[in-house]
């Protein structure tokens, strides 16, 4: 379960993302509930969630979109290797990012980096997703929060 | 960003015009940042010497580098940032760690800070930002 506060940790951890590493503000649809596991893009980045917390937050991103957010990072490389990393690291960054708000016993784990549309995202019975849309430039991109 | 931790022990200007050299290395485990640091340095002063993707990685590029400033990722397969902090200052007390980092509690903080960090800049940042660190840093 994630409370109204936690959620809104996550949507504020997102926008300050593309605010400053992408240097233009993403727009943030309503999150809604989900049962079951959302469709994915072509590229997820996973962070496994433990501690006080446990479940598991991810990103996942269509390449299009991954290739704009790294030319406006200034990177050159657009290989498969670097869409790999950049959904870990962006993963990474809002999950980390949370323990401002959930405190260090919000133990993130290193990205694991899912690459095709069916991948098999791990599940924990009983939880359910928060869905946080990412709307930047022409694209869309998702944050899923699954946590107990 | 805070600031703060242990002296500096060298770097300093010695007669107002000549300036040393500091060498610099990387560590992250995402390449996408080693550039976007690599890219973002500036400094006359800084030579990088090397960039390495975990703490074993760093301490074996330290052995054969003797880095002076080092920034410093947390999250990293097989040996995480802080204990590769704790390692470096040991083998080196005079080196200055500016820890790069997505995790953004206090408590993160001020543990790095113990085990000998000078500094911590928050991910994401811009690139004022981290050349604003990196120039405390080498003060």
């Amino acid at each position: 379960m994630l409370y109204e506060q936690e959620l809104k940790t996550f949507v504020e951890g997102t926008t300050n993302f593309f605010e400053v590493a992408a240097q233009q503000p993403a727009t943030i649809g309503s999150p809604y509930l989900m049962e079951g596991t959302p469709a994915v893009h072509e590229y997820t980045g996973v962070i496994n969630i433990s501690g006080k917390r446990e479940g598991v937050v991810y990103f996942t991103a269509p390449k299009a979109m991954l290739t704009v957010l790294l030319m406006k990072m200034q990177e050159h490389d657009f290989s498969h290797e670097t869409m790999r990393d950049l959904v870990g690291e962006v993963a990474n960054t809002i999950s980390g990012n949370a323990r401002r708000d959930f405190g260090r016993d919000f133990v993130i784990s290193v990205p694991s980096v899912l690459t095709n549309e069916k991948p098999e995202i791990p599940k924990r019975p009983g939880l359910r997703s928060f869905i946080i849309p990412i709307n930047w430039r022409s694209h869309s991109a998702k944050l899923v929060v699954s946590l107990s | 960003m805070i600031f703060g931790g242990r002296q500096p022990t060298n770097g300093k200007a010695t007669n107002g015009k000549a300036r040393r050299s500091f060498k610099l290395m990387i560590v992250d485990d995402s390449n996408i940042m080693r550039r976007r640091i690599e890219r973002s340095q500036q400094f006359e002063e800084l030579e990088l010497v090397g960039t390495a993707g975990n703490g074993i990685e760093a301490l074996e590029l330290f052995k054969k580098t003797d880095p002076d400033v080092v920034t410093m990722d947390l999250t990293m397969p097989r040996m995480d940032g802080i204990e590769c902090i704790g390692r470096l200052v040991a083998l080196k007390p005079s080196i200055r760690i500016l820890v790069i980092s997505a995790l953004a509690d206090k408590a993160t903080a001020v543990e790095a800070m113990e085990k000998g960090a000078n500094g911590f800049l928050n991910k994401p940042f811009t690139d004022r930002q981290l050349n604003e660190a990196i120039a405390e840093l080498m003060r």
